[in-house]
């Protein structure tokens, strides 16, 4: 990004559809759905990478992107309002991201290898095999671009630091020694209860209507489901963020209606396909190749990709106030009928003040609003030396609420990735934390303490090491060698009219609200259109011969 | 490879396989006359490697390259390298065949004659098998092969056995891996490898089979390993003797005639023959017993070399009962004389269970028979069944020594054996909510009794019947097998303890006050607990479900059977009473023999088309269109000696039949009631 920006080459066409700023994961899939149905599509993006936030990037573009995103300066507005026949209102970059750190420990290593790294940016996020992304990857037919490999293990640490693996199927319940058979007899019970609910709806009701509509928790405990059970059950197979036991603190009790559409997920999700082991797994290169599959996708079908072209204004209709086109970076002018923006653009504050009503509706979804919640989600990104459980390169750890100190009020979840995954050198792992906070502070305190309890703090080199190696390797802990801590903000996508905007990485594991909420966002701009009604008939006899399609390596 | 649903063809799919059978058809056809001409060039094996990468099934084509093979290799004067080439195309050829049908019998079997004549690398067949299971972990044809290419390997079956952790950890719905340790654990016990003591390594594997079954109860496999190791618990390799008539330290009156009242009728045997039968009963087959290897020592003459028959089906030298006659009226009379008897069994190895086990050690019992003289004449009454039954008054110390069974001659340790099933019980408890559930617990409380070496009390007992009882209900399509478990559990209870027994003894007026065990009434559908009835004379199962009378002929001292009011089809169910020799009476009134023109258990026994001996008889002579149409009922009643016969409420029981009998039976004094004119 320190390169200068070469000179932009005008565009042609100048009136488009569908005009997308920003390629996001919501923002790929819309732009490749409105392709294949036929709408012309221009899609940009101001970053010099594709997935916006969803990006996965080198150790050095990471941190510049981060950087400048905390304090990004506006753009010069060097275009007035005059000369256009347009109202024209100059468009800001907010960002995201606050209370960044980032700490080096081992800055020659990591020189070498940096580019080496491709790294998330909203780590850590898994696709589940039964997850909506997956559904629409094969729909779309972008399966054909990305490769997966699974996730090998799963663990729920607990209070004294041990890591204990998620029994979620039958074949983890039969080899999990530190269930005893009662324990194990309840818990596929329950499982199974969940499928037979799942599978007949209808006829048989195994979980009463009652039931459903009341807390999920009551509900593993009317189960005679043990505390440790029940743990797992939450938030290492449920994956929940708030801790269920004290519903009145934190006013986020679940139902058992959801509890459960969680599960059938999970459960769903495990052996969906013959070649993936468990319920989850992961892009090779980064998560920031799923995005790109979709704009790849979109491309085939016509869609016209420009990337480092920022858009600087928006312009309205002087007489009517409505939406009419953007002004690029380039200075160029173009027109759409609608317009999906990035989560994170916004307009100047002090341009708003001289609208009129009517215009101000048409911006609708930039005018900033009361938040009703001040949810955030505290990351953490580390590069370590060595894997936090031995002989497992690809793993999820879950703390759940309390686990890790008593003042801890969610779920801190853990993903360790190797360099099978091509995200890092060999020997190295990456490993993405995050958690629900409501403030900067105790989301970095809650990052912090996983940190500590799963990786040694950096050691300085001149202690001796032959006579300590020994008794270390048994239980060494990994060594950080790199690490980044920050605070992103959740910005839900709203439907405008002409204009909407995509939501930012939200603070699941998984893909499906994200998904969910931009395919509803696209039915809503195009009318209840299916979305790649064609690619289904189409494709399956000729690109999808291996049935699922979804490539999954072992 | 397991649970996909089966698709119907499409058009397209079935002209294509027209096609294909048509293309087969041509090949088949040049195939068959190559090799009826025998015609072994480089083009007809061709050929043939064409017709099996279409159909592996072709059987005839693997015999066919064996053919081949044979004839290449007694051209080229075992060269080494040109006999490799020749083996290792047919290797090729069995590979791409099985990627075609992996569950091709012919291709494994082709594999294995490959295989076994040498030359060929093991080490690679071992890489082969592990790329298959990994495929289709549950294939048996895979699991079978591996045995056998581990038999020529040196690999150890300690290392199989951790193959099998493996498969079992990675899916333990594997029944072939769970059977594939029963083998290799089998062999380890069985040879005492290091570190494979029953007593340590069993209940290691309960806790594994634990995992799976209450992981998931509904799979089977673990169930079955479950039940294997059961039996592993229960049943001891090395044969025991269980019990014998008489039985140790028992005193029994002989006597050639009737007796008064004044002895105990339970230990009293007349008989007009002069001797009397010593029945051995094993806890399972066994051969090898004879005069030499059971000693007699006594003072009864000219039973120096007695002659020991099994009591099993004909031919059959195996058998768990074993019975000699021994006389004890010699050519001088010697009557009013007690003898001491001594039974040495085992005294030379020889007792061989059908595993081939050793009868653990010789064991010696001691009884005393005491000849009587004749104090009337023998009756030829009638035994009519229905009254003159009285309470039988208990002279339990006879009846002790009848109830409790020989376990002294036991040496194995049956502290763990114990201790397992009872940490079972304790386990099981906690899923009898289910159907296998309820069935296992059934199972181990039984063998609780059964290993247990006191008379066990009645409380287990009874709730073994009530399970029973519920999976009666629950599971009706194994009605069967519920009903006749609860049978051996109830005649397990009746003979637990003396008090029970007693419960079930009556004396006979009409008969001189004879010893009756009556067990009618109880709708047992199946005979048990034989080794503790012996003793028994006279016995009433009327009004039972019986369907046989397998295991009766352990009861060599019987004479008086009602088997009236049960579900007996045919004679052919009551084979087994060909054995006794004593019986001279026999109720089987109001059963359904005859009724079903179709009778399946005729075709279990050996068919006159098959066997000429009736022929060669006089009663085959005279009349051989009724000995072809009542064989069964011929074969049965020509080896007993019945005074009374009652064959009426059956449908065979018309007048051809009852001339049939009397000409089967000439010694006959009473048939249906009546009295025959002699």
């Amino acid at each position: 990004m320190s390169d200068p920006l070469p000179p932009y080459p005008p565009l042609d066409p100048t009136t488009y559809d569908l005009i997308i700023i920003g390629t996001g994961l919501p923002s790929s899939v819309i732009s490749a759905a409105a392709s294949s149905s036929g709408s012309s599509v221009l899609h940009l993006d101001p970053n010099p990478f594709y997935a916006s936030h969803f990006a996965s990037l080198s150790l050095p573009d990471l941190t510049s992107y981060l950087n400048s995103n905390t304090l990004s300066p506006p753009p010069p507005s060097n275009n007035t309002h005059d000369d256009s026949s347009f109202l024209s209102l100059d468009l800001v970059n907010r960002s995201l991201y606050s209370s960044l750190e980032i700490s080096t420990f081992e800055p020659d290593i990591l020189e070498e290898t940096s580019r080496s790294f491709n790294i998330d940016l909203s780590g850590p996020r898994v696709v589940f095999c039964a997850d909506e992304s997956i559904n629409l990857m094969l729909k779309s037919g972008a399966n054909n671009y990305v490769e997966f490999k699974s996730i090998d293990a799963s663990f729920v640490g607990d209070s004294n630091g041990e890591l204990r693996s998620v029994p979620d199927s039958r074949g983890a319940v039969f080899n999990d020694k530190s269930l005893d058979l009662i324990e194990k007899r309840q818990l596929m019970k329950f499982f199974k209860l969940v499928q037979t609910h799942l599978a007949d709806e209808k006829d048989v009701k195994v979980v009463s209507e009652e039931e459903l509509e009341s807390s999920f928790v009551e509900f593993l405990e009317k189960m005679c489901l043990p505390n440790k059970i029940k743990s797992i059950i939450l938030y290492g197979i449920a994956m929940l963020d708030y801790d269920q036991d004290d519903g009145e603190t934190c006013g986020c009790l679940l139902k058992t209606k959801e509890g459960l559409d969680r599960l059938a997920l999970y459960i769903t999700s495990i052996g969906r396909f013959s070649n993936a082991h468990g319920a989850l797994m992961y892009p090779i290169y980064g998560q920031g190749e799923l995005p790109q599959a979709f704009c790849r996708r979109a491309a085939v079908k016509g869609c016209i990709y420009v990337l480092r072209m920022p858009v600087t204004a928006l312009l309205l209709d002087k007489e009517t106030g409505g939406y009419k086109g953007v002004r690029l970076a380039s200075g160029q002018e173009i027109f759409s009928q609608k317009l999906v923006l990035d989560p994170c653009v916004t307009v100047g504050l002090e341009s708003l003040s001289s609208l009129t009503d009517q215009q101000k509706e048409t911006i609708r979804v930039l005018v900033p609003k009361e938040i009703s919640s001040k949810e955030k989600i505290a990351r953490g990104i580390c590069i370590i030396r060595g894997s936090v459980k031995a002989e497992i390169s690809n793993a999820l750890i879950v703390y759940p609420p309390k686990s890790l100190f008593p003042e801890q009020l969610t779920a801190v979840r853990v993903l360790q990735l190797g360099s099978g995954l091509a995200v890092c050198p060999p020997d190295m792992h990456v490993l993405y934390l995050s958690t629900v906070c409501d403030n900067d502070d105790q989301g970095k305190t809650a990052l912090l303490s996983a940190m500590s309890t799963l990786i040694s703090p950096h050691v300085p080199e001149n202690l001796p090491s032959d006579s300590v190696d020994e008794n270390v390797t048994a239980e060494a802990k990994p060594l950080l060698l790199w690490r980044a801590l920050y605070v992103q903000e959740l910005v839900k996508g709203e439907f405008g009219g002409n204009i909407s905007s995509t939501s930012s990485p939200d603070g699941n594991l998984n893909y499906n609200e994200i998904v969910e909420s931009a395919v509803k966002l696209y039915e809503q701009l195009m009318g209840s259109e299916e979305l790649f009604k064609e690619e289904t008939s189409q494709e399956d006899t000729t690109e999808d011969n291996d049935g699922d399609g979804v490539e999954i390596e072992d | 490879m397991h649970g996909r649903p089966r698709k119907a063809y499409k058009p397209e799919e079935e002209a294509a396989s027209a096609a294909k059978a048509a293309k087969l058809r041509i090949l088949q056809t040049q195939f068959m006359s190559n090799h009826h001409n025998k015609i072994y060039t480089k083009e007809a094996v061709d050929l043939s490697t064409k017709l099996l990468e279409i159909n592996p099934e072709a059987y005839t084509a693997w015999n066919y390259r064996k053919l081949a093979v044979e004839d290449k290799l007694s051209r080229i004067e075992s060269d080494p390298d040109l006999v490799k080439t020749i083996l290792d195309e047919e290797l090729s050829v069995v590979e791409s065949a099985l990627r075609q049908n992996f569950k091709s019998y012919g291709a494994w079997h082709h594999r294995k004659w490959v295989l076994s004549k040498g030359n060929s690398s093991v080490a690679n067949e071992m890489r082969l098998l592990d790329k298959f299971q990994k495929l289709d972990s549950r294939n048996f044809h895979a699991w079978n092969y591996r045995r056998f290419v581990v038999e020529l390997t040196n690999r150890s079956e300690q290392d199989e056995l951790k193959y099998t952790d493996n498969m079992i950890g990675s899916d333990f719905s594997n029944y072939s891996a769970w059977h594939n340790r029963s083998v290799l654990l089998s062999n380890l016990l069985a040879r005492k490898a290091d570190g494979f003591l029953p007593n340590a390594k069993i209940p290691d594997e309960y806790e594994l089979v634990h995992s799976a079954i209450f992981t998931d109860e509904d799979d089977q496999s673990g169930w079955f390993y479950h039940l294997w190791l059961l039996d592993q618990t229960v049943n001891v390799e090395t044969p025991l003797l269980t019990s014998s008539w008489p039985s140790h330290g028992s005193r029994i009156n002989l006597s050639a005639g009737c007796l008064n009242d004044s002895f105990s009728k339970l230990t009293t045997f007349c008989s007009e023959s002069g001797s009397f039968p010593l029945i051995l009963y094993f806890d399972q087959a066994v051969g090898g017993v004879s005069s030499a290897t059971v000693t007699i020592d006594s003072e009864l003459k000219g039973n120096e070399d007695l002659v020991w028959e099994p009591v099993s089906k004909k031919n059959s030298q195996m058998s768990s009962v074993w019975v000699a006659h021994l006389k004890y009226m010699s050519s001088e009379p010697c009557f009013r004389k007690e003898y001491e008897v001594k039974v040495r069994v085992g005294n030379s190895p020889g007792i061989v269970s059908s595993r081939g086990c050793n009868f653990s050690k010789s064991y010696e019992f001691i009884f005393t028979a005491h000849v009587h003289d004749t104090v009337q004449g023998s009756q030829e009454d009638i035994v009519s069944w229905t009254d003159g039954f009285d309470i039988w008054d208990a002279e339990s110390k006879d009846l002790y020594s009848l109830v409790n069974l020989n376990r002294s001659n036991a040496q194995m340790d049956f502290k763990w054996r114990q201790e397992a099933i009872a940490e079972e019980i304790i386990l099981f408890r906690k899923l009898s909510d289910s159907k296998i559930g309820k069935l296992t617990l059934a199972r181990l409380l039984m063998a609780k009794a059964v290993i247990s070496d006191d008379v066990v009390k009645g409380v287990d007992y009874n709730e073994i019947l009530e399970l029973y009882k519920d999976l009666m209900v629950l599971d009706s399509s194994h009605y069967q097998y519920y009903k006749d478990e609860h049978s051996v559990a109830l005649l397990h209870k009746v003979t637990s303890s003396t008090d029970d027994l007693s419960r079930h003894l009556f004396r006979y007026r009409n008969m001189n006050n004879s010893v009756c065990l009556r067990l009618n009434n109880l709708s047992l559908s199946r005979i048990a607990s034989v080794a503790k009835l012996l003793f028994v004379q006279m016995l009433d199962l009327s009004h039972n479900e019986l369907h046989s009378t397998e295991g009766l002929e352990a009861m060599q001292l019987l004479s008086c059977l009602n088997l009236s009011h049960n579900k007996i089809r045919s004679f052919s169910a009551l084979d087994s009473l060909r054995h006794l020799k004593q019986l001279r009476v026999l109720n089987v009134s109001h059963n359904h023999i005859g009724e079903h023109s179709v009778d399946t258990t005729r075709y279990l026994c050996s068919s006159p088309l098959s066997n000429s001996e009736w022929t060669q008889d006089e009663v085959g002579r005279k009349t051989p269109n009724l000995v072809t149409k009542y064989w069964d009922a011929y074969f049965v009643l020509r080896d007993l000696n019945l005074k009374q016969l009652d064959i009426t409420g059956n449908a065979i029981a018309r007048d051809e039949f009852s001339s049939f009998v009397l000409q089967v039976v000439p010694k006959l004094v009473w048939l249906n009631g009546k009295k025959l004119e002699s």
